[in-house]
């Protein structure tokens, strides 16, 4: 997993020298979005070929909804303390 | 919206063909998948280096600007240490990794699925898809109860774009910039903080 810590980081610094090439920076969106469409689609083939991750579908699905109200509540709970402590009063 | 329901007809079609057994001649579980993500983490990297119109927001707010960010992410994390207690199925670093998706869904769950199993994967991609819909449906409702910084930090890392217009009509036009800040320094932070809880 520590390559792709390096590989995000080396990008950023290869990022930052072509910054001023915008034919780079748009090819390279053009490929990220193709690569995620790439990879979800084998992520779906790969688990349409596996009957026990369907068949577990709804159970994750509620795992899923459950974890999602948790982070949402504690971050709307933190970001109202942020507010009074030091927003509202700022102009 | 149009980009997000793109990447869900790729992942819908992925399962149904799976499932009806056609493309078997596409061998999975190979080192293919390892290797398309360290690309797309390559690419990701470059693209964020070369943004300077985003670094530039980041540096003009200053230090202030970091406080929200780091709100959504103790207050995640906080909630999902709590629900992971609860739920009997899923470890609290499993819990960790989904809830670090901080809503983008697409990066995380591939992630996640590469790097643990493709069972958190889809909780992942459901979860942080689930927390999209959430804020796009309750905005105004969360700017009542938790202030105009509430729908910002529901929205995530999705506060730049996907929800940065229900954020803008809800919170008001003055919290575009620190809708903007915010989900840029989220959306970096979501490759990162996904694979070091994973390596921890």
């Amino acid at each position: 997993m520590i390559e792709i810590l390096l590989l995000i980081f080396g990008g950023m610094a290869l990022g930052y020298l072509l910054r001023r090439n915008k034919q780079v920076i748009r090819v390279t969106e053009r490929l990220i979005i193709w690569s995620i469409f790439l990879l979800l689609f084998l992520m779906g083939l790969s688990i349409g070929r596996d009957p026990i991750i369907v068949g577990s579908l709804p159970s994750l699905g509620l795992n899923a909804l459950l974890i999602s109200i948790a982070g949402i509540t504690g971050s709307l709970v933190l970001a109202l303390l942020l507010w009074k402590s030091f927003f509202r009063k700022k102009p | 919206m149009l980009l997000s329901l793109k990447i869900l007809l790729f992942f819908a079609a992925g399962i149904l063909l799976g499932h009806t057994g056609l493309l078997v001649f596409i061998p999975l579980g190979t080192d293919l998948g390892k290797y398309a993500l360290y690309l797309l983490m390559f690419l990701v990297g470059i693209s964020i280096g070369a943004d300077s119109k985003s670094l530039l927001t980041i540096k003009k707010q200053g230090p202030r600007l970091f406080l929200l960010p780091l709100a959504t992410v103790l207050g995640t994390f906080a909630g999902v240490l709590l629900i992971t207690k609860l739920l009997p199925g899923i470890s609290t670093r499993e819990g960790l990794a989904v809830g670090a998706g901080f809503g983008y869904y697409s990066l995380s769950s591939i992630i996640i699925s590469e790097l643990h199993s493709e069972t958190l994967g889809v909780t992942a991609l459901l979860a942080n898809i689930i927390r999209e819909i959430i804020t796009l449906l309750l905005a105004p409702l969360m700017v009542i109860v938790f202030s105009k910084l509430g729908p910002i930090a529901a929205a995530g890392a999705t506060s730049m774009d996907t929800t940065l217009p229900i954020i803008t009509a809800a919170s008001g036009k003055e919290f575009a910039i620190i809708a903007l800040a915010h989900g840029i320094i989220l959306t970096i932070l979501v490759p990162l903080l996904v694979t070091l809880i994973l390596w921890m």
